[in-house]
């Protein structure tokens, strides 16, 4: 596969290491000290979720790939898990911040 | 030999130089042949006919076709550790000297003891092994699998390590045209025309396809001519590369193929330049011009020597000018053997009689020859080569060899490898390709149904232009050539009915599959063809039933009452031809398998004697042989002994180093962390630990503070990647807002602990007197930059991994190896000694420190005895799944110590811990044991493990069970810091 990298153009996919679905940059906030409430169960099941029941679909899928043996880019990459039609490629760091600026 | 059945006329082939005259040993016997030749084309020349002996019944086989999809004439090419099995005679290309021998026969060739197996072959039939092997079970190991393996395959490798070497490479162009006949020739020259930067890969030595066995003209000259001048056009062309002995193997995705370029395989020697070179080929559009491939009709007994494909006889008689036979027959079902026959006469060989299926008037009149319409062929005769044919009609006909025709196949593979199907065409009596193609790529000429010449050039041409147009390569394209059309008239008519069926007709000759077989299997419920093709192993062998599919599927069609697109196909992969393992290795064999990398001292280490281990990619000391030590354990022995009595040194480059930097440095490091790192102060080190997002100890190691925002973190060596990706995916995809940045500087840093009370006072005597490292001055944990050897910049680490007094120092890489040398003499007063992995190791376990043994992926910091490091102040990885409930119950493992009993034991790690008085059941498993060394501190065996409870269970007797190496002890469990368990040395 060829992923296109937005810095570095058309990329061998043999360069990047794969990681999964890109919900895994959804990490649940933080609550602070006063969170304490001691991780309530509903805390705990939060980062549970966020941490075991991510999607597997036969179809569109956004994945994190990493540039391990390049610019060590960490990239969001929307492919079509049955053709391997890659859509669309971005920064992860640019869609976490974007993510960050809307919460 | 002589080369009786070498053709000479008034038309000699041009492909053919009779100037030069080679010789080549087939079975030891010497053979004659020309440069131009392939094996096949030269064994046919000298009149062998029998060249091998089939898989199942070694039954006597000859020469069928003239390409890569050969089913029978399989040999052994070369001898010793150049041996190669299993090539194909008809694509071998002939060098002075060759040497290649038939195979799978136990004998001789001619009488081959095997052949008995023909006889019983009503035993031998579909599923013969299922039905067969299954019992008595006991028969298995030691009869049934020792015989099917020692007649299982057909070639025998040397057993000796490949001399030759094999390489890969990567390829980009606009356009990938596969197969240089006359589609994608004209595909290329068009391609090229308009600008694009063409690929032109063949699997042929010569190009031009099948134009190279016609007689036929184009742009007004003769075929060959044409091709040899289009070929002098590309070549001069510098957007073009022209790749011939090249096979495309598959289709990837994104347009990327893979192709096998043979290099040298058609010389004696391969001069040490790579035998095949594996290519990966980056195209942006494909063009499949990958032709057709003859199909046979399947009758009684119709496998015999001299049997062999209509096209493939013309080949040999106007490529090769080699006369297949003497007096020739022709069974065909469609227009295309006719040309056969005619070609045949124009070389001047004798035609015995033409046998058409059809009940239509002769196509052509061919002299000297009889002309049977409507008829048959129903059984032959001859043992070792053909001598007769009956005919339907009751005729017999002495003839040595039949050239069949059953219609053409399009040579679809390439255009199915992403699983889509081929679709049938009625008119054309075939699949072409359809359904989902691999994007980009576009079927041009015999491939896509185009079977006369005339339309194949068009076609291959039209399908260039509409790429050049997609990619705006504007460049001036020449009109397409012209080639006079020829009639390709075709029926419907894939095996002669065996009335009595009695006799064997074969589909699938390399893996002898018959059409009985294909009977019986769906006679016995596999109706599926993708269970007909598994059971009767149809289309399985290495040709991967390029002659046979289509036919076989008539027959299932038949027998089922269908059609033959009901019957569907079966799904094409790659590799398109067979593949040597040695050209997908490539390079990567031996000591170039993978990198090795060494440390900066690597050098002064062998010179001091060290055994080297693989830790990851890295080479490390593992420990140092001194002279009169004669087991390893006395080496390391003596490593502890001197660095805990006075002062040693070990290499610990390979830790990972990673230079961390920004504001946000320390908070981030908080995050990383379970621990807090943010409090750390400047020139001071801290302990820490990482969790995964699971609550699981990920990795540990110490953090340095050099200043407000600068921070040295160091992993173990084997995570020293992986921890790295961590780091980045939680400074992009987490935590984006943080200013923070870092790089590894692992291979930056040559560092080195010197453990042992002696350890300061050695280093006093390096590090640079302006630097007090006194204990008050430089304390446990501290960290500072300092100068060593009069000015050459180092940092300094006042950390333990032994438990003794100690320091890492770290210099830049350069000065590693010297540093090492200084560091040995200055400790020369002391007694000082290296020690490798093997001390560092008991050192740790002495000392009860954690390492890989304990960080497995299964323990969280509870069960590491560091529970309470787990800050709940803070947010960090892990730190919220860590506090689930199963994993923090009262039972919850503990790492602690062990001492065997009777302390001449020795423990074994891997042994499970059963409480005394239990039974050694797997429900009764309280634990585990991960680390033991032999101490030679305390002069017996200590180990670390985990056990539930451990902490609370001090000074109890349990057992240590090892029931793989069948031993029980018992053992006492104790703290696991079985070395200075106040931390006194440390802080000396």
């Amino acid at each position: 596969m060829i992923i296109n990298h937005p810095l570095l153009g058309p990329r061998d996919s043999s360069e990047f290491v794969y990681l999964g679905d890109a919900s895994l940059m959804n990490r649940p906030q933080w609550k602070g000290e006063e969170a304490d409430l001691v991780k309530t169960e509903e805390t705990i099941k939060q980062y549970h979720d966020y941490l075991y029941l991510r999607n597997n679909p036969a179809g569109e899928h956004q994945e994190l790939w990493y540039h391990e043996q390049g610019d060590r880019s960490w990239l969001v990459v929307t492919r079509n898990t049955t053709t391997h039609n890659i859509s669309q490629v971005q920064m992860a760091k640019d869609v976490a911040l974007k993510t960050l600026r809307e919460k | 030999m002589n080369q009786n059945f070498r053709i000479s006329s008034a038309n000699n082939s041009p492909l053919i130089n009779r100037d030069k005259t080679m010789s080549f040993h087939f079975n030891g016997q010497i053979f004659k042949g020309h440069p131009g030749d392939t094996l096949a084309s030269a064994l046919l020349a000298n009149g062998q006919k029998l060249v091998a002996r089939s898989f199942k019944y070694h039954r006597p086989r000859g020469i069928f076709s003239a390409g890569s999809e050969e089913p029978n004439a399989l040999m052994c090419l070369r001898k010793g550790a150049y041996q190669e099995p299993n090539v194909r005679a008809t694509v071998a290309e002939l060098f002075d000297g060759l040497e290649a021998f038939s195979q799978n026969h136990l004998g001789s060739l001619k009488h081959d003891l095997m052949a008995v197996n023909d006889l019983f072959s009503n035993f031998l039939t579909a599923g013969f092994y299922y039905k067969t092997f299954m019992w008595p079970k006991a028969f298995w190991e030691k009869f049934y699998e020792p015989i099917i393996r020692s007649s299982a395959g057909l070639g025998e490798l040397s057993g000796d390590e490949d001399p030759d070497q094999y390489d890969k490479g990567f390829l980009h162009c606009d356009v990938l045209i596969i197969g240089a006949g006359p589609a994608g020739l004209a595909a290329a020259l068009a391609s090229a025309q308009a600008g694009s930067r063409v690929i032109l890969a063949d699997e042929d030595f010569e190009m031009g396809g099948r134009i190279n066995s016609e007689t036929f003209h184009i742009a007004k000259m003769h075929g060959s001519d044409w091709v040899k001048s289009t070929l002098a056009q590309l070549s001069s062309m510098q957007n073009v590369r022209l790749l011939k002995r090249t096979t495309v193997l598959g289709a990837y995705d994104h347009g990327i193929y893979s192709a096998l370029e043979r290099k040298t395989d058609h010389l004696t020697s391969s001069g040490n330049k790579p035998r095949q070179i594996l290519w990966r080929i980056y195209s942006k559009r494909a063009i499949l011009s990958a032709g057709a491939t003859e199909r046979p009709i399947a009758f009684a007994n119709n496998d015999r020597p001299g049997i062999m494909l209509a096209g493939a006889v013309r080949s040999y008689a106007n490529r090769w000018d080699v006369a297949a036979g003497q007096n020739v027959s022709i069974f065909t079902n469609n227009d295309d053997g006719w040309r056969t026959a005619s070609d045949l006469v124009a070389k001047g060989v004798q035609v015995k009689t033409v046998v058409d299926t059809r009940e239509i008037k002769p196509i052509a009149d061919i002299p000297g020859a009889a002309i049977e319409m409507g008829a048959q062929v129903v059984d032959t005769q001859g043992r070792h080569a053909l001598k007769s044919i009956q005919l339907s009609n009751g005729k017999q006909i002495r003839t040595d060899c039949l050239a069949v025709s059953g219609g053409w196949n399009p040579n679809v593979q390439l255009s199915c490898h992403h699983r889509g199907r081929p679709v049938w065409q009625e008119e054309l009596l075939a699949f072409v390709a359809g359904g989902e193609l691999p994007p980009g790529m576009i079927v041009a000429g015999a491939a896509n149904g185009k079977l006369d010449l005339s339309s194949a050039l068009s076609s291959g041409h039209n399908a260039a232009r509409s790429i050049s147009d997609e990619l705006g390569h504007k460049g001036k394209i020449e009109a397409c050539a012209i080639a006079e059309g020829e009639s390709t008239n075709n029926s419907a008519f894939w095996f002669v009915k065996d009335k009595g069926k009695t006799k064997r007709s074969w589909l699938d000759f390399q893996n002898d599959v018959t059409t009985k077989d294909v009977r019986l299997a769906q006679q016995e419920g596999f109706v599926s063809v993708e269970h007909v093709k598994r059971y009767t192993t149809l289309g399985m062998a290495t040709d991967q039933g390029k002659t046979c599919n289509v036919s076989a599927m008539a027959v299932m069609a038949e027998n089922l009452g269908k059609t033959i697109p009901e019957i569907g196909t079966t799904i094409f992969r790659p590799p398109y031809t067979p593949v040597s393992i040695a050209a997908y290795a490539g390079r990567s064999r031996g000591k170039s398998f993978r990198p090795a990398r060494l440390t900066p001292s690597h050098q002064w280490a062998k010179k001091a004697g060290a055994e080297f281990v693989e830790t990851g990619t890295w080479l490390r000391a593992q420990w140092f042989t001194k002279e009169g030590e004669n087991h390893w354990q006395e080496s390391v022995n003596r490593e502890v002994t001197q660095t805990r009595n006075s002062v040693g040194i070990c290499d610990v480059s390979t830790l990972g180093k990673i230079d961390i930097q920004g504001k946000d440095a320390g908070e981030f490091l908080n995050r990383i962390y379970c621990n807090t790192l943010a409090t750390l102060k400047v020139n001071m080190v801290r302990y820490g630990l990482m969790l995964r997002e699971d609550g699981i100890a990920m990795d540990d190691g110490t953090t340095a503070r050099l200043s407000d925002n600068h921070y040295l973190m160091t992993t173990t060596t084997a995570n020293a990647v992986s921890v790295f990706r961590h780091l980045e995916f939680c400074r992009q995809c987490l935590w984006p807002d943080l200013d923070v940045h870092f790089i590894s500087a692992t291979e930056q840093f040559a560092q080195y602990a010197v453990a042992g009370p002696n350890s300061r006072k050695l280093l006093q005597k390096i590090v640079d007197p302006e630097f007090d490292i006194s204990n008050e001055a430089f304390p446990f944990m501290g960290c500072r930059n300092i100068t060593v050897a009069g000015g050459t910049p180092a940092r300094l680490f006042r950390i333990s991994f032994s438990g003794e007094l100690a320091y890492e120092i770290a210099v830049a890489t350069r000065y590693g190896n010297s540093l090492m040398e200084a560091l040995i003499e200055a400790g020369e007063e002391f007694d000082v000694t290296s020690y490798g992995t093997e001390a560092l190791g008991v050192m740790r376990i002495e000392k009860g420190h954690a390492a890989g043994n304990e960080l497995t992926g299964q323990t969280t910091a509870l069960n590491l005895g560091m529970g309470r490091m787990v800050s709940k102040k803070k947010d960090s990885i892990g730190n919220m799944l860590s506090e689930r409930t199963a994993m923090n119950t009262d039972d919850s493992i503990r790492l602690v110590g062990f001492i065997p009993v009777d302390r001449t034991k020795v423990l074994n790690a891997g042994s499970h811990f059963v409480s005394k008085g239990r039974s050694v059941e797997t429900k009764n498993d309280e634990g585990w044991m991960s680390s033991v060394t032999f101490s030679p501190s305390l002069n017996h065996s200590v180990g670390i493990g985990f056990i539930k409870n451990g902490h609370n269970r001090m000074g109890e007797i349990v057992l240590a069970c090892n029931p793989l190496q069948g031993n029980l002890l018992e053992v006492e469990i104790v703290s696991s810091h079985f070395i200075d368990p106040k931390g006194e040395r440390l802080r000396a």
